[in-house]
């Protein structure tokens, strides 16, 4: 069970990974989409949901050439002495965050638009300068947001198949993660292993999804209706 | 110009433009009357920094505005309570008042936590969320909370006007508090002629985004060339002290510059008291001799000074001196064609009824 352990643990560790970089990311981009009236907010908006629609082939496709050696992210990445982001652990959050990025963005961006003007402008006639405003009133007001983007990214990443596959390829301990291992087990056949990883997965997304309606119905924020 | 607000002030805003000049007292309640959509709103978000606007704004000689020098809204000494309470959900009373009394510097604390708490009754409310409160007990608390910012200038937006009957009532004298015991100007914003009554000092007249007329709070009213004469309610307002009671009767009699006038008391009307009479047009009449023999008991002699006539013909106001005092009377033209009153003419002003505000 050893290799079965090891594809669990690189799972987490991606998904935790993957949902600390996209939080940091996704939050000045949720509220930048939640306010601006930037004629470019339709066009980013569109492209922050286009993994939503595209299928996770293309993606992969597109990263792996992107960051292959000759593309151009491959070559940035080479002349800083890195060498290449495909089939590494590295290359694997690169391809999560961009895939996942919807999942994380969208709740956020409902939650800040549902705040509205007004009680940003009573802190600030309390006192409160704009980056104190956001961390006191716009982030406690938006938590049942950042509850939702949280568990739906981390959730959506132990789920991906289709861009590690491209992406990361089948390396144990370093890209192989659990929907890999589980294609594996059953393209040779081994039954009994892939069951016990598959229900796995299921019984994790259902609590995982039970823990989120219980604690949203909790606080009253449900706005997320998947 | 250290006591005065000043405001000079132009925005174009969704085809809304909003042009005054403003010169109002450093204290007292100035009272920004008129219509829905007149401005009034625009005005107050603009002197708070809430809305962009150009040129100037100084309060009591500290400039909050210069052309493109605008100091963002946080930074300046000012406090705000809007129409609805908004106060944060996700915050205790408690925690709502301590959200802008915790950004005051210590030093520059001028009303107590306690104070405030005190002043507006929210003793037994602190602990509370702000879903759990009244519409009256949340915007005592947004009021409180504005209050512990310890303000240069309080601007209030249509407070009571979210409020039911009961509400209002219940709130207006912590108002009139406030406005006797505050040295903090206020700019009060309302379309009500009754909190106008009861809280004003000075007042602006607005309409279609100008203002029509800037003034002491009875210079304004008397004037018979604003739209307010026209009302069914125009009046003025007098401040007045309770002089001498008659408890036979339950009479007090209340004096002001100008004149005295017998008024039926009510609880709360103590000798020495000070308190505002309004005194409606409609209730006022004109006789060219005193008649004792009559029911009317409060016969004052006072001066003609303007008459004009009302957009309806068959009335006329008239504007009278009651030494300092102004007056207005509103009477049939027939009426003033048969006395042929003319200005500076002298009469005796009988007023049939007359209500304590304050």
């Amino acid at each position: 069970m050893t290799a079965e352990w090891q594809a669990v643990w690189l799972t987490l560790k991606l998904a935790t990974t993957t949902t600390v970089v996209l939080l940091v990311l996704a939050t000045p981009l949720a509220w930048w989409l939640a306010r601006s009236r930037h004629w470019l907010r339709q066009p980013i908006s569109a492209i922050v949901a286009m993994p939503l629609v595209l299928p996770p082939t293309v993606l992969g496709f597109y990263l792996l050439i992107l960051m292959g050696p000759s593309g151009p992210v491959g070559q940035f990445t080479q002349s800083l002495g890195l060498g290449t982001l495909p089939f590494t652990f590295e290359g694997l959050v690169v391809a999560s965050v961009i895939y996942s990025l919807p999942f994380t963005v969208q709740p956020l961006q409902n939650a800040f638009a549902g705040i509205g003007e007004r009680m940003l402008e009573v802190a600030g006639t309390l006192g409160a300068s704009p980056w104190d405003r956001f961390f006191t009133v716009a982030i406690p007001l938006a938590r049942p947001g950042f509850l939702t983007a949280t568990v739906l990214t981390f959730a959506h990443t132990i789920g991906e198949f289709g861009v590690v596959l491209m992406i990361g390829g089948n390396i144990p301990g370093e890209t192989k993660v659990l929907s890999v291992a589980i294609y594996d087990h059953v393209e040779t056949l081994q039954y009994a292993q892939a069951h016990w990883l598959a229900g796995g997965m299921i019984a994790f997304a259902f609590l995982v999804l039970l823990c989120l309606y219980l604690i949203n119905g909790r606080l009253g924020g449900g706005e997320w209706r998947p | 110009m250290n006591d005065h607000i000043r405001a000079t002030l132009t925005s174009h805003h969704d085809r809304f433009t909003l042009a005054v000049d403003l010169t109002l007292p450093g204290r007292g309640v100035t009272v920004i009357y008129g219509p829905s959509g007149c401005g009034k709103t625009t005005l107050l978000r603009c002197l708070a920094g809430l809305q962009p606007a150009h040129g100037h704004v100084s309060v009591n000689g500290d400039c909050w505005q210069q052309n493109h020098h605008r100091r963002p809204v946080h930074q300046r000494p000012l406090a705000y309570v809007f129409q609805e309470a908004s106060l944060f959900p996700h915050l205790t009373v408690r925690g709502n008042l301590n959200y802008g009394y915790r950004r005051v510097p210590r030093g520059q604390r001028r009303i107590g936590f306690d104070q405030a708490v005190v002043w507006l009754g929210l003793s037994n409310l602190l602990e509370r969320r702000p879903h759990q409160l009244s519409g009256g007990q949340r915007q005592r608390v947004a009021i409180a909370r504005a209050l512990l910012t310890s303000p240069r200038l309080l601007l209030m937006d249509e407070p009571l006007s979210g409020l039911d009957r009961q509400s209002k009532l219940d709130i207006l004298p912590y108002l009139e508090r406030l406005h006797a015991e505050l040295a903090i100007p206020v700019l009060y914003v309302t379309h009500s002629p009754d909190e106008m009554a009861r809280l004003a000092d000075h007042l602006v007249l607005m309409d279609h985004g100008r203002v029509l007329a800037q003034g002491p709070l009875n210079e304004i009213l008397s004037r018979l060339d604003l739209p307010l004469a026209e009302e069914e309610d125009a009046g003025v307002i007098i401040p007045a002290v309770i002089r001498e009671s008659d408890p036979r009767w339950h009479l007090c009699r209340a004096e002001f510059a100008g004149g005295s006038l017998w008024v039926r008391d009510q609880p709360g009307t103590d000798i020495g008291q000070p308190i505002r009479l309004r005194i409606l047009a409609r209730d006022v009449s004109i006789a060219l001799a005193a008649h004792p023999d009559q029911s009317i008991q409060n016969l004052l002699p006072a001066t003609v000074r303007q008459l004009a006539t009302e957009a309806h013909p068959a009335m006329t106001l008239v504007r009278l001196a009651l030494g300092p005092t102004p007056i207005l009377a509103r009477l049939t033209s027939r009426s003033v064609h048969r006395l042929e009153l003319s200005p500076e003419q002298p009469v005796w002003l009988q007023v049939k009824s007359v209500a304590i505000v304050e």
